[in-house]
């Protein structure tokens, strides 16, 4: 238990503690790298638990995928930094106002909410993803669809959104390489010995 | 002696998460990576808060929840990052103020 309290304080002060370091961090490489940390430190939360299978999902998608992506686009797109961080003080007064309300109710959520003991049921006996698996792919089989419907949409956005033809740039036309004869590609000439081409 | 880690431990976790990626919001008006990853972080405690009361109640639906979020999430952050691309071919900058100038 001691062990169990410990790693919780542990994660839980990391993934606070980068969190703030990604809305505050100058450098925005820095940013996604302290989100990479606050999302490690979350999937160790979620192994305390008990959700093993969603640990490792968050690790994959979002340390494999996602920030990934955003490594990619923040030094794919040359941004000026200083000019970035000129405007930062203005919204200082104002973002801290509309976070410590929200902090604040979200005290007082917790403040007067008590949960019904007794409603707690025991572990299942299954582990974690086969139960999950057992869940997901019966009562949320459409959802499941669903979910999957959104990511091939994301997919086709992302390119279409992204697409452009350039002027000027060659590109290679399967139809046109196919449609070549013998005949348009390849002249046969008889030349006398000794004179070019 | 440290106190047993219950339930109010995680959301408040969540709490200070989700109220960090609201600020992140407010504060960098001028980068929307970083307001996207305040989006993500966002969407990360609220996850967080899912799976605790999955875990509190025994209940495996707030896992399936949270599986859901996470998969809006990726999409989110896919079709985001390639709207600021677009945005920054054309106009150079990924300054949040900037598209109120926008004309026409």
């Amino acid at each position: 238990m001691l062990i169990q309290s410990l790693a919780f304080y542990l994660f839980a002060s990391v993934a606070i503690a980068s969190g703030v370091m990604v809305i505050s961090a100058r450098n925005t490489v820095h940013a996604v790298l302290f989100l990479i940390l606050a999302f490690f430190n979350a999937a160790g939360l979620f192994v305390l638990l008990g959700a093993e299978f969603l640990a490792m999902i968050l690790i994959i998608v979002y340390v494999g995928a996602v920030a990934v992506l955003f490594l990619f686009v923040v030094m794919m797109l040359d941004v000026d930094t200083a000019a970035i961080r000129q405007g930062f003080l203005n919204y200082l007064p104002v973002g801290l106002l509309v976070g410590a309300l929200l902090l604040g109710e979200l005290a007082a959520v917790f403040g007067g909410w008590v949960l019904t003991p007794g409603v707690a049921s025991k572990a299942p006996a299954l582990d974690n993803t086969e139960a999950l698996g057992r869940v997901l792919y019966t009562d949320y089989a459409f959802l499941f669809i669903g979910a999957s419907m959104v990511l091939l949409l994301a997919m086709i956005g992302a390119i279409v959104l992204t697409f452009r033809q350039r002027a000027g740039v060659r590109r290679q036309d399967a139809a046109t390489q196919i449609n070549r004869r013998r005949d348009q590609a390849i002249e046969l000439r008889k030349l006398a010995s000794g004179s070019g081409a | 002696m440290i106190a047993p880690v219950g339930l109010a431990h995680y959301l408040t976790v969540a709490a200070v998460l989700l109220t960090l990626g609201v600020l992140g919001i407010f504060l960098n008006r001028k980068n929307v990576i970083v307001m996207l990853m305040s989006i993500e972080l966002i969407l990360l405690a609220v996850n967080l808060q899912l799976v605790a009361f999955s875990a509190h109640l025994g209940n495996l639906a707030g896992q399936v929840f949270a599986m859901f979020v996470l998969t809006i999430a990726a999409a989110e952050a896919a079709i985001g990052l390639a709207i600021l691309v677009v945005y920054f071919r054309n106009r150079g900058s990924i300054a949040a103020e900037d598209p109120s100038m926008m004309k026409g």
